[in-house]
């Protein structure tokens, strides 16, 4: 059974706040450290959170001043945190514009062998300037249509490793000693993608992920990514300002989608410690947020949640304004509140990621393929 | 200035099963190609041994036979970054090498995985660098067979110089919290034949600045770019006189390139076999070499130099009559070919099973990969520290039989020997891997 109260946290950097890390005790060359993501995950275990997301970009961050702006892969920090940690869910950024469909299948998939079936992946287009600089290969049109290809790009880039992780079933390997063979060709399939962007053959490096299909998601703010969503993703990430709104964004949603409304929160005890935080880096950094920024105590956040759950949002995904306070707000502050009320888990349940996100076991899609049983 | 009463150190490194024959997957003892825990195991078993680093190949597509899928080896892998940056987690010392091919991966992307990696396992990454060309791997890519097999060659060095490069790309990391200043770094510009890339490096100079570059490959080519640009040089395993007259030509490269004999490292893979008596590992090695031709593979390995398809003949019974086909290879794909002259070697194939009532699949065992090193632990240290203090290699990737357990006993018997003879460390004295290989 899935806890009542689905809820992830996105890590980035310090914080989400550009300044945060001119605040924070914490040293800010640490996010460069193996530690830094080992103890913010354990963190987030400790709390029981359903997921952890780590933020990316194929290009650097913001190079504005005052801002932190170098990052490190966020497929291979969540390698690294994954067998030093044991629930919560690891789902990093990888993006679709500039990579490699087999790659991002490979890399993917080991994630989830890592992980033992907690891997997911937020797939992201690259419509940043400068970002096909980087690759060097071709330009990318930053406005009018061309934009919105990257979208019809990523889903391609998405269906080709969603067939790569089918293309093993589940029983490909026999280790036959009397024929000799290590697996069942015949279970072993070529995908044969070919597209506007792309052709991939086929079949994938990596067998089958212990979860079969990892968890998909995207965030997603207007039409066309919503489109995106519902072809590619089980999760969607909105930014609803408003329960209304929040209702409304669900209404237009396709109903299989897992729609976790991202919030960016600072939080304290006491609602003016959290305004007052804020505050002082606003003054560093003046900051607008794509998502809603909720200011106060765990129990005013804990209210909003509850409301907006009530408009027909799945879960959250918390945004933490600041580390290490706003994190450990989450975990420390809003948990208890929220298991206080009986709506969120205590211990975590058995089950890979999909199972606790109430996504159904993924079927392959190649398992009954040509097969007819007499 | 290392001490020249010391004999000299040997490189040690552990390859994590691949899949080729050498693999023996039938044994009852044979693990999981895939599961997690079977690369902790080997990881922390070389660890243990003080190994100066951890290897891994990489896949970019599954071998194919006939036109068909090979499904007589080991088939599959993990990816080779994630795994090796889990495995940071789950070791201190022990160095992550990852074979990624430069034809198939993009400088910026994976000069920031590298950089990542290196972060993340505090200065232990190492990139093995490999080449490819032609239609069958870029069928799984966007740009398909886009590189002449003649500039593999060329498309590798500029990776490399463009690797380093944004490798180079920040200053030192010192941000200031009262003045807002994060970092002021990470602009670059790369332009040559093969790449015209620029903008900004996300990711900090790293533990070792550079990590370190492996190069694969013997030919000239390989050789030559090697000695221009790699830290060491994976080669194949050669008797002693051959493996002293590659030792000398590839290190007689680097002068023209400024570089001095210590900088570039030979390290050889090789595999081997230990017994408690001579006799011993000699039989041992002998039901190893049986367990990796079996019946079929002996079959498709003698297709491999007929070039036609044998499916019809008997491994335990004489070669074939029929000559070998002249056409282009189209029995193996994914795979490097074992002969450049079919006729000639099916003739000394012939031969030789004629002069010793040989059936197909003996033949095979003969002919093929036979284990490098075979003997007790005592003998076997020994003739790995003359490999070494004779000049014929710097060190050994040591390729186990068997997946994950095929290095335990060479940790357990060999390296206490070379400890006590002077010439294999007995703790880590270095945090990164080029402090372990003594490179600058």
């Amino acid at each position: 059974m899935t806890s009542p109260f689905p809820l992830a946290v996105a890590l980035d950097g310090l914080g989400w706040h550009p300044a945060a890390w001119r605040t924070s005790p914490l040293d800010p060359a640490a996010v460069f450290t193996p530690e830094h993501w080992v103890r913010l995950v354990r963190e987030a275990e400790a709390g029981l959170l359903d997921f952890v997301t780590f933020e990316d970009t194929f290009g650097p961050p913001s190079a504005a001043p005052g801002e932190i702006n170098g990052r490190l892969d966020a497929v291979l920090v969540a390698s690294r945190v994954a067998p030093v940690t044991r629930h919560v869910g690891l789902v990093p950024v990888a993006t679709t514009t500039h990579t490699e469909p087999f790659h991002l299948a490979s890399a993917l998939a080991t994630l989830d062998y890592v992980s033992g079936g907690r891997a997911g992946w937020q797939a992201r287009v690259s419509a940043r300037p400068g970002e096909d600089r980087l690759l060097g290969r071709r330009t990318v049109p930053l406005e009018g249509e061309g934009v919105w290809d990257l979208f019809d790009e990523a889903s391609d880039a998405v269906e080709v490793v969603r067939r790569l992780w089918d293309s093993w079933e589940d029983d490909a390997i026999i280790r036959d000693v009397a024929t000799g063979r290590f697996v069942d060709r015949d279970k072993l399939h070529y995908i044969d993608f070919a597209g506007k962007w792309f052709s991939v053959k086929g079949p994938a490096i990596v067998p089958r992920p212990p979860q079969g299909q990892p968890v998909v998601a995207a965030l997603a703010h207007a039409p066309v990514p919503y489109d995106f969503a519902a072809r590619s993703a089980d999760v969607v990430f909105v930014t609803p300002s408003s329960a209304e709104e929040a209702g409304a964004i669900v209404q237009a949603l396709d109903p299989s989608l897992k729609v976790f409304a991202d919030l960016v929160v600072f939080l304290d005890d006491h609602a003016t410690g959290a305004v007052a935080r804020r505050a002082r880096l606003d003054e560093l950094t003046p900051w607008q947020s794509d998502a809603l920024i909720v200011t106060g105590t765990p129990e005013q956040l804990a209210d909003l949640l509850v409301a907006w759950r009530a408009a027909g949002v799945d879960g959250f995904r918390l945004r933490p304004g600041a580390l290490p306070w706003d994190l450990e707000a989450i975990t420390r502050l809003l948990v208890p509140v929220l298991q206080d009320r009986g709506l969120f888990r205590t211990s975590y349940e058995p089950g890979d990621l999909r199972t606790r996100l109430g996504l159904p076991v993924a079927v392959n899609r190649y398992s009954s393929e040509g097969i007819s049983v007499a | 200035m290392p001490d020249k009463t010391l004999p000299k150190q040997i490189i040690l490194a552990a390859h994590f099963p691949g899949v080729n024959n050498t693999t023996v997957w039938s044994d009852p003892a044979a693990g999981s190609q895939i599961e997690f825990d079977s690369f902790v195991h080997l990881a922390r078993t070389a660890e243990r041994g003080k190994f100066d680093f951890f290897f891994l190949a990489e896949g970019l597509r599954l071998r194919e036979q006939r036109g068909l899928i090979h499904d007589l080896d080991v088939v599959g892998r993990p990816d080779t970054l994630t795994v090796l940056s889990a495995l940071a987690a789950v070791t201190t010392h022990l160095g992550l090498a990852g074979t990624l091919n430069a034809t198939f991966h993009e400088p910026y992307e994976l000069a920031r995985q590298l950089a990542t990696l290196d972060h993340l396992s505090g200065g232990r990454a190492a990139w093995n660098v490999v080449t490819s060309s032609g239609p069958f791997f870029g069928e799984n890519f966007r740009r398909g067979g886009f590189l002449d097999y003649a500039d593999r060659y060329t498309r590798a060095g500029e990776f490399i110089d463009a690797a380093r490069v944004l490798w180079d790309s920040w200053n030192a990391l010192e941000p200031v919290r009262d003045s807002g200043f994060f970092a002021d770094t990470g602009q670059f510009t790369v332009r040559s034949p093969q790449f015209d890339i620029a903008g900004r490096f996300p990711v900090p100079r790293s533990p070792q600045g550079h990590p370190v570059i492996l190069q694969a490959g013997d030919s000239d080519g390989g050789r030559e770019l090697a000695a221009s640009r790699a830290d060491a040089i994976f080669s194949r395993h050669h008797e002693l006189e051959d493996g002293r007259e590659f030792y000398r030509d590839v290190k007689g490269r680097l002068a023209r390139y400024g570089r001095s004999p210590d900088s570039l490292k030979i390290i050889p893979g090789v595999s081997y076999v230990l017994g408690e008596t001579e006799a011993d590992a000699q039989e041992k090695a002998h039901h190893i070499r049986r367990q990796q031709v079996s019946p079929q593979t002996a079959i498709l390995l003698l297709e491999q130099v007929w070039n036609r398809d044998l499916s019809a003949y008997d491994a335990d019974g004489p070669l074939p009559e029929v000559d070998p086909l002249d056409d282009e290879n189209t029995i193996i794909q994914g795979r490097t070919a074992q002969t450049h002259d079919r006729h000639r070697t099916a003739a000394e194939w012939r031969a030789r099973a004629d002069a010793k009532n040989l059936s197909i699949r003996e033949l095979i065992i003969e002919v093929t990969g036979r284990q490098s090193f075979i003997g007790t632990a005592s003998t076997v240290a020994a003739q790995l520290n003359e490999y070494v203090q004779t000049g014929a290699c710097d060190g050994f990737i040591l390729v186990p039989h068997l997946t994950p357990t095929g290095l335990d006993e060479f940790v357990d018997t060999v390296v206490p020997l070379l400890q006590e003879r002077g010439v294999f460390r007995t703790d880590y004295e270095s945090g990164t891997l080029r402090g372990h290989l003594g490179l600058a």
